[in-house]
């Protein structure tokens, strides 16, 4: 990017088990970089984990928030729910690990890919989970100048 | 290849997209698992599953999909195509199953996708 200085932050409410709306967040960030004039294939890494974590939400956890942060410098996807946390966060790392139930992999999610997918788009990951608290995942990417 | 070519190959049923029918891809995808999809497709693809619901149109928006073929004699709900159709994807519908609908466009010369670095 070059000149104009801008930071927006800007909060997704994700609903536990709500399929309908599953993908809206993800889908308004998109429309969000796009209109920021964010180079394509960025747009796509940051589009592609956003979609995951929002699922995760929608999948996994109780419920909870997806927060995208832009800056000149970067872009930061925040996925935070207040539970029911992961137990073992190295073995959800892992490809093909999921819990997802039967509803889920009805609909073709639940290939346990999407915790790896997120890790390959991002440029750092940072995951914090506690079982009974919940899972906060910090998605960043650098905007590189050019 | 162009879609319209995809269309041939597949002896497939055009549902929208005929405005994107000399539209080019460049390589395609197949899956049943939205994760996989998500790791393999890369931009000014064609997408070949038998998932017919609205999360694939949703995902093929967040990916750029250029077109979706449906396999196996799916079709979706007339909302599914509607919704491609917002989006400015092609959508496709083929009797041939997955095997054979890949078999033949893979033969055409329309290379698979590798997963993204
Ligand atoms: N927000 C979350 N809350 C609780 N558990 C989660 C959360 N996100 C992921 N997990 C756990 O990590 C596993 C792997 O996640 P992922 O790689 O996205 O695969 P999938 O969603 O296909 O199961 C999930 O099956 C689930 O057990
Ligand atoms: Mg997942």
């Amino acid at each position: 990017m070059t000149g104009g200085y801008y930071s927006i932050e800007q909060v997704f409410h994700v609903k536990a088990g709500d399929f309908a709306s599953a993908g809206e967040a993800s889908s308004q960030i998109k429309k969000i970089l796009k209109q920021l004039g964010i180079d394509s294939t960025l747009v796509r890494r940051v589009s592609i984990a956003a979609y995951e974590a929002e699922m995760n939400l929608v999948i996994h956890s109780v419920g909870g928030e997806l927060k995208l942060k832009v800056t000149p410098q970067s872009i930061v996807v925040t996925a935070e729910d207040k539970g029911p946390g992961i137990p073992d966060i190295d073995l959800a790392m892992q490809e093909g690990y999921s819990t997802a139930p039967e509803i889920a992999r009805e609909l073709g999610f639940g290939a346990g890919m999407g915790l790896p997918n997120i890790k390959r788009c991002a440029d750092r990951l940072n995951i914090q989970s506690k079982v009974g608290e919940g899972t906060l995942l910090e998605i960043y990417f650098d905007i590189k100048a050019r | 290849m162009k879609i319209e070519e995809i269309r041939d190959l597949l002896n497939a049923k055009l549902l929208t997209g005929e405005d994107l029918l000399d539209r080019e891809v460049f390589s395609a995808c197949a899956s049943d698992l939205m994760s996989d999809i998500l790791s393999y497709v890369k931009k000014q693809t064609v997408l070949l599953t038998s998932l017919t619901n609205a999360h694939v149109i949703k995902m093929a928006e967040i990916l750029d999909v250029t077109a979706i073929v449906f396999v196996g004699g799916r079709t979706p709900a007339q909302e599914i195509v509607d919704m491609a159709k917002k989006m400015g994807i092609a959508v496709l519908a083929t009797e041939y199953t997955m095997y054979e609908a890949c078999g033949r466009l893979y033969s055409a010369g329309l290379p698979g996708c590798t997963r993204e670095s």
